[in-house]
């Protein structure tokens, strides 16, 4: 069991070692009834790294994702996070969870509860954690993501970027290993993107494993150390940042980056 | 009838007035036929209808039956069909295939059977006392009754409580689980609360329906209401109090019914807005 202290991980694999890949998809197939959205998807994260995934819509992004934290069973392959099967029957999925953070594109705030007792829930309920260190980790995630003062607002009270700050704030209160992030800025208004990302940033600048699935090109090229394009349930190119940004060679990858850039 | 744009205000005045008036209006028309018929040698329909009244409405002296009793059987005919519902319901949204099968067959029965049949098979199948390790505990009519009506309020509870879980978006049991609550958790702090609101107003339509119910009661035999208008009417043996001895048994249901089903729309719409 994971104790009260923040950042400390506790792997159920004692094979794994930090310097393997944290999360491991090897060949991944997943249909759904007759359409195949991943048709053999290999990538490696390293511990600290962030990724970044592009590709057109229905290319299989945000599927991928969430066959990383088990929400979507695959039909095929492999997926190890911290050396652990994650598609094995026998698997926790609710320890596979806790190391597992995701954020979503419609924030899915639980709209019953204040922002603080958003964040609060799962770390209670889930960890059995004490109420005052919960608490107290809560408040310091709500000025974490620039929101003190918000704590007893319930989301309908919140904006769009408010929303989605809060949802991070939740997902970290868990202590995550890795985070999960699936175009958390696309139903968002233009002005409030810039204030989601600059959260998520400085996640990344602290050494989060961060997957991040966007259409914010800039932004991708900026914080990724390491960029996938997917397209038709493949990865079709990949490659650090500069050097996939200016020297694509798919003509697939130079036809969605001539029309996004 | 168009329901959206006008506000529904709970007991207007006059609604108060129209009932009212069509009370009046059967009475008073009830009365002068009977005088006519008797050349006023006998008490008037009113007198009469006053002397009844509280028997309807009461019951018995040092008896506890009529109108109330209506009550009493709605209100406990709606907890334990409201409570075996919540479990039904739970039952029809579970993961589990055999649980979820049964459910449903369950559901569906209760949800298509005439409430009479059902209640004369509950009156049949059910003995009239049970021995429980020595005791007797005696199985009075009405109890069975109330659990007669009870059974296809479950149904409909059931299905409200169903429809209800499935109106709520998947992004929020996505969320839950990704924050790795179990299934469990995710249904009783999440999801179910979130329930409570939508439920409410399909919730008061069927106690209304289920209390314009429960005079089928008087099948077996208890003194509700409309046992009671049967027996005064026979005590009375005058054929002109037909019509206004049952419209004064139809004004209690209306008056009772009526504001449950105007605040039932009211809270439609209000929550309507919310969400």
């Amino acid at each position: 069991m994971r104790s009260g202290t923040e950042g400390q991980a506790v792997s159920t694999n004692p094979t794994w070692t930090p310097d393997q890949p944290i999360v491991a998809v090897h060949d991944v197939h997943k249909s759904f009834g007759a359409i195949e959205v991943l048709k053999g998807v290999s990538l490696d994260v390293a511990k600290g790294e962030v990724v970044c995934i592009i590709g057109p819509s229905g290319s299989g992004k945000s599927t991928l994702l969430r066959c990383v934290n088990a929400l979507v069973p695959i039909n095929k392959g492999s997926i190890k996070v911290e050396g652990q099967e994650v598609h094995d029957p026998a698997l926790d999925k609710l320890a596979l969870r806790r190391k597992v953070g995701m954020v979503f594109q419609q924030y899915n705030l639980f709209p019953h509860k204040t922002a603080i007792e958003n964040i609060m829930m799962a770390p209670l309920l889930v960890l059995k954690r004490p109420k005052a260190e919960v608490e107290a980790q809560a408040r310091r995630l709500m000025s974490k993501v620039r929101l003190e003062g918000k704590e007893d607002a319930y989301p309908g009270e919140l904006s769009g970027g408010q929303q989605q700050r809060v949802a991070i704030a939740r997902s970290l209160a868990m202590n995550p290993d890795i985070m999960l992030f699936d175009e958390v800025t696309a139903a968002l208004d233009p002005e409030t993107v810039k204030e989601v990302l600059v959260t998520i940033r400085e996640l990344a600048e602290e050494g989060m494993t961060c997957m991040i699935v966007t259409h914010e090109m800039g932004f991708a090229r900026e914080i990724g150390d390491h960029i996938y394009f997917t397209d038709r349930g493949v990865i079709v190119e990949h490659g650090a940042p500069d050097s996939f940004f200016t020297q694509a060679s798919d003509p697939r990858t130079r036809a969605f980056l001539s029309q996004i850039l | 009838m168009t329901a959206g744009s006008v506000p529904a205000p709970l007991l207007t005045p006059r609604w108060l007035a129209t009932a009212a008036l069509l009370c009046c209006a059967a009475l008073a028309a009830g009365e002068a036929w009977a005088q006519l018929q008797t050349g006023g040698t006998r008490p008037g329909v009113l007198a009469t209808l006053w002397k009844w009244t509280p028997l309807v409405l009461f019951g018995p002296p040092r008896e506890f039956g009529g109108f109330a009793l209506n009550i009493a059987v709605s209100f406990l005919a709606m907890a334990i069909g409201t409570l075996a519902g919540l479990v039904l319901g739970l039952g029809l949204v579970s993961n589990f295939a055999p649980v979820r099968r049964l459910s449903w067959l369950v559901t569906q029965f209760f949800r298509n059977s005439p409430w009479l049949v059902l209640l004369f098979f509950v009156m049949l199948l059910t003995p009239f006392q049970l021995r429980v390790a020595g005791i007797v505990i005696p199985l009075p009519g009405w109890l069975k009754a109330t659990v007669g009506l009870s059974l296809p309020i479950m149904a409909n509870v059931a299905e409200i409580v169903r429809g209800a879980i499935n109106s709520i978006p998947t992004g929020q049991w996505e969320s839950a689980e990704s924050l790795a609550f179990s299934r469990l958790q995710t249904l009783w702090r999440i999801i179910l609360p979130q329930c409570v609101k939508r439920m409410i107003p399909p919730w008061m339509n069927w106690y209304a329906i289920l209390t314009m119910a429960t005079p089928l009661i008087s099948i077996v035999g208890v003194n509700d209401a409309m046992t009671l208008t049967q027996d005064a009417l026979a005590a009375e043996q005058r054929s002109e109090l037909l019509m206004p001895m049952y419209t004064l048994l139809l004004f209690f249901f209306f008056v009772y019914c009526y504001p449950i089903a105007r605040w039932t729309i009211h809270l439609e719409r209000r929550y309507a807005v919310r969400n």
